[in-house]
């Protein structure tokens, strides 16, 4: 499962909507070694695609030798797709399971197809869907939003998995 | 002096859960072989059957992306700071 502020649901729903129709990406750091997505950092897409996305290379080395110095880790990485549902790609999905990737992270796929503001549609929807990808399987968890004024008081221990 | 190598969070289960590791050589191949004989099976997660650089993952020494530098033919020399990290992409 997946429990996460609603702030940074919002941030991250914000950042995908307004990068549409590219796709939007970004992680979600927290203390190394938890399941505690606590700050968003949204990367650049350095592809700027509507079907594509990575982070820029040295964009990447800044930002593991950020997180190493805080001693976090991306808990979640995120990105959007935006004519398609929030369900990883075999492109995500090969990523996802390369050599070096942790199967711990949590993949979060927001899909931006139905949202009103840049469609005109009447219904805005946005979908948000989180999975753990393990050496090319796919399973998707249960997203849980804690409203952000209650997140503090949250017991700080509880690691879930 | 050695060449210090900072290593992704899942592959410290060949480091003894090590963050950093030390090793010699005086390419990237001579490095990752290094490596490799103190802490066995990290060549096979970095490395293709065919002897290329996994596209999955980036590798760095000290600030440049050995992609652009020669990959694993990339000089590396005492005192130099490799980075191995996880490529962050996908598609829709
Ligand atoms: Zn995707």
């Amino acid at each position: 499962m997946l429990r996460i502020a609603r702030a940074t649901y919002d941030a991250i729903v914000a950042h995908a909507r307004e990068d549409h129709p590219d796709e939007a990406c970004g992680v979600v750091a927290g203390p190394e070694g938890t399941n505690r997505p606590e700050r968003v950092v949204p990367m650049l897409n350095a592809a700027r695609s509507p079907t594509f996305y990575e982070f820029d290379t040295a964009d990447l080395l800044r930002l593991y030798r950020d997180l190493d110095d805080r001693d976090e880790w991306a808990v979640v990485v995120y990105h959007s797709h935006t004519a398609t549902e929030a369900y990883p790609s075999r492109t995500d999905i090969g990523y996802a399971s390369g050599p070096a990737a942790d199967p711990r992270t949590h993949y979060v796929l927001v899909s931006t197809r139905h949202h009103g503001p840049r469609t005109g549609l009447a219904d805005d929807e946005v979908e948000f869907r989180s999975y753990r990808i393990v050496d090319g399987e796919v399973s998707e968890e249960e997203v849980e939003i804690v409203e952000t004024h209650l997140f503090g008081h949250s017991p700080t221990t509880v690691v879930y998995d | 002096m050695a060449i210090e190598v900072r290593i992704p969070t899942i592959l410290r289960t060949h480091t003894g859960g090590n963050k950093t590791v030390e090793g010699s050589g005086d390419t990237l191949a001579a490095l990752i072989d290094d490596l490799d004989s103190k802490h066995s099976g990290l060549k096979n997660r970095l490395v293709t059957e065919e002897g290329k650089l996994h596209r999955f993952v980036n590798v760095y020494v000290n600030d440049e992306d050995v992609r652009f530098t020669g990959a694993l033919d990339t000089q590396v020399k005492d005192g130099d700071s490799v980075t191995i990290l996880p490529a962050v992409a996908g598609g829709c």
